[in-house]
């Protein structure tokens, strides 16, 4: 599904990455832990198109079609969606609104006819129910007002209603209490099928508990310094990162 | 660039007062002679800082003095209306009045609107008692040369505890085939205790060079409730001059909303006077402007007596090589005690070459008030347009989005629901580039 081959990124002219190479099949979740600074923040904005981050070199491959060709939002047709660590409050623009635009546009995209309004608000209200989303939440603006525990469950609503072959979890642990967490992740794994490939970045096991990635990436100072099975996780959240990078 | 105008006066006195009511032409020559003596406001006056009067005047415009009419009946061909508004209809061609249309409904007894030529037959008091006491000539010369050269207006007159329920449209439509200038007058007298909701609306039909000067005076008498919502749907070859002065006695309430949505060069004063104790006004204003338009709205709200409140909200969403300028102040008065006023000025800039200049100014004489008044200029934010742009919206369909959401809370002001579901509508075309080709009638063209 996704290839990875060589690639290095600069923001405002400073390497975050120095040579990522990751291969992600149809069907696996990939874990991608580090410490902070590490560059799994900017691997994700790489992989989604975030207009902040250059690459330099180095190309991604997306079912066949190479991505860094495509606009972010020709990115998100083709099927890959980002959870952001911090999503952005839009006031003045309702979730319907946005969720509407975002869905008729990919349909327009793959040359399908715009969704009814009647079977519009049917799926809002079918995928709302996957992360218990509050119908007053999707009425009011984008983000505007959610705590931080809605926002992230507001993330995986919208994943739900854009079916994306590839997520990208970009911390969505972070800021939520253990009961916002298993809800946010037991909406997540309900989404989950053979076809359809994910990558978590995050600091915890905590997550991965529940998400139970078929593998783990350590990614040090740019580039993925190790890998393995679920095992490396736990290993991980005992053992830190230092004996990591001693090993190197 | 004054001497033309001058010399029309000196040539053509006799024809602008033959055709126009003995109430006009009263004051006409003190008019002439402000004029004379004032010129156009260069820069250098306060209140014109962000606007080249006397350039916008230069060019040389007819003027219909011998009122001749246009033939086209605007009741029949003009569709432009606001869908589910059930209004009582005027229209105004160029500068006359046009009588109301036979299938008009009824106004409730007492109401008046009509033109002053037809009002002046019967009772001019009603309209010397009013015209020209707001809008001095000694001060402004916009207000000078419209009292020389007008030569007629319309008149809205609402007795004593009267509420006239369906709102009253007044489509301006401006029609010539060589370049005009038309000088209106609006005459708005609410008795103590009237209410009536008033939308005015501008549309320049034909492609020539358009200059419209007009003054309008607002008479809010006590507990009277007013709302006048001024729409602007010209196009680029339109320059509109338009001072508003109202004044609010005790406990009344005015709402006064301005949007342009697409204008050549605008200059909108509104002088609001809370005359009486408990009065309130509500100013707003919503302005798109792109291409070379330009816009200058120039406030000020002069609390003069206790416990009044006003609010002022102006948005601009400009792009383009669009300069746009907003000045507004707000004076509390020594007695205007317990005053509350709040001042708002946002501003939305989608391109490099687009302008704002924007002048909020407080000026408190009184000790126990509450004021609040500030601007801001910004950009749409590139961490949102990424948001929306990952979630599959194109880039286009964001900064429109934005835009909307940002302009949406002036549109919330309107009370009146169809004509606030129309402008929703209208502003969602403006800013996808398709209010440049209207259908049906030329008057967005640009």
């Amino acid at each position: 599904m996704l290839e990875i081959r060589n690639l290095h990124a600069t923001i405002n002219g400073k390497e975050i990455l120095k040579g990522v190479d990751l291969t992600v099949r149809d069907g696996e979740v990939h874990a991608v832990m580090g410490t902070n600074g590490a560059g799994k923040s900017t691997l994700s904005n790489v992989i989604v198109g975030n207009p902040a981050y250059e690459v330099t070199e180095g190309e991604i491959i997306f079912n066949g079609k190479d991505l860094l060709a495509l606009k972010p939002e020709e990115r998100a047709h083709e099927g890959i969606f980002l959870s952001f660590q911090q999503p952005v409050e839009i006031p003045g623009v309702s979730m319907t609104n946005f969720m509407r635009a975002a869905l008729n546009a990919k349909r327009k995209y793959l040359g399908e006819e715009p969704l009814s309004a009647g079977d519009f608000l049917k799926l809002m209200r079918e995928k709302r129910k996957i992360v218990e989303l509050d119908s007053k939440l999707t009425s009011r603006s984008v983000n505007e007002g959610f705590s931080g525990g809605e926002k992230k469950r507001n993330e995986i609503f919208q994943m739900a209603m854009l079916e994306p072959k590839l997520s990208i979890l970009d911390e969505t642990d972070s800021g939520l209490d253990v009961d916002a967490l298993r809800i946010v992740a037991e909406g997540f794994n309900s989404l989950r099928t053979a076809e359809t490939s994910a990558i978590v970045i995050t600091h915890y096991q905590r997550l991965l508990d529940y998400l139970r990635p078929d593998i783990v990436h350590v990614l040090l100072d740019g580039r993925i310094v190790k890998t393995g099975g679920p095992d490396l996780a736990t290993e991980i959240e005992q053992r830190g990162f230092d004996w990591i990078k001693e090993g190197l | 660039m004054e001497q033309q105008y001058i010399d029309i006066y000196r040539q053509e006195r006799e024809t602008i007062c033959q055709h126009a009511p003995e109430v006009l032409n009263a004051v006409r020559d003190v008019a002439f002679d402000d004029f004379c003596r004032l010129g156009f406001p260069s820069q250098k006056v306060e209140r014109y800082r962000y606007t080249h009067v006397a350039e916008a005047f230069a060019p040389n415009y007819g003027l219909n003095l011998q009122r001749l009419r246009f033939q086209v009946n605007p009741y029949d061909v003009f569709k432009c209306d606001v869908p589910n508004l059930s209004t009582s209809l005027y229209f105004v061609v160029n500068d006359q009045v046009l009588p109301a249309s036979e299938q008009a409904p009824t106004l409730p007894e007492g109401v008046i609107v009509d033109s002053f030529c037809r009002v002046a037959a019967d009772r001019p008091e009603l309209i010397s008692r009013y015209y020209g006491k707001l809008a001095q000539t000694g001060q402004d010369a916009i207000n000078a040369l419209n009292t020389m050269l007008c030569q007629d207006g319309l008149l809205v007159y609402v007795p004593k505890d009267t509420v006239v329920e369906r709102p009253v449209q007044v489509v301006n439509v401006l029609r010539s085939t060589v370049d005009l200038m038309a000088n209106r007058r609006v005459l708005v007298v609410l008795e103590e205790g009237a209410s009536i909701r008033l939308l005015c609306c501008d549309h320049a039909l034909d492609e020539v060079q358009f200059l419209s000067t007009q003054v309008t005076e607002v008479f809010v008498g006590e507990r009277a409730h007013l709302e006048l919502y001024e729409l602007e749907e010209t196009h680029t070859g339109n320059r509109r001059f338009a001072n508003l002065y109202a004044e609010l006695q005790s406990q009344a309430s005015a709402t006064l909303d301005s949007i342009t949505l697409h204008n050549g060069q605008t200059r909108n004063r509104a002088d609001v006077v809370l005359a009486g104790a408990g009065a309130e006004a509500r100013l707003n204003g919503l302005v798109i402007a792109d291409k070379q338009q330009r816009v200058d709205n120039n406030t000020l709200i002069d609390h003069r007596a206790e416990r009044c409140q006003s609010q002022e909200l102006y948005k601009y969403v400009l792009d383009g090589e669009a300069r746009c300028a907003f000045a507004g102040k707000i004076l509390v008065r020594e007695g205007a005690q317990q005053t509350v006023s709040q001042e708002t000025n946002a501003n939305l800039l989608g391109s490099p070459d687009a302008h704002i200049f924007t002048q909020p100014m407080l000026e408190i004489y009184a000790d126990d008030v509450k004021c609040n008044h500030g601007s801001t200029v910004g950009q749409l934010g590139d961490a949102t347009l990424f948001y929306m742009r990952q979630r599959g919206i194109p880039l286009e369909e964001a900064r429109m989005l934005l835009k909307f959401a940002f302009a949406a809370d002036v549109l919330q002001t309107i009370h009146l629901d169809p004509l606030r579901d129309r402008l929703h509508y209208l502003v969602d075309k403006r800013f996808r580039g398709e209010l440049t080709k209207c259908e049906g009638c030329k008057m967005c063209k640009a």
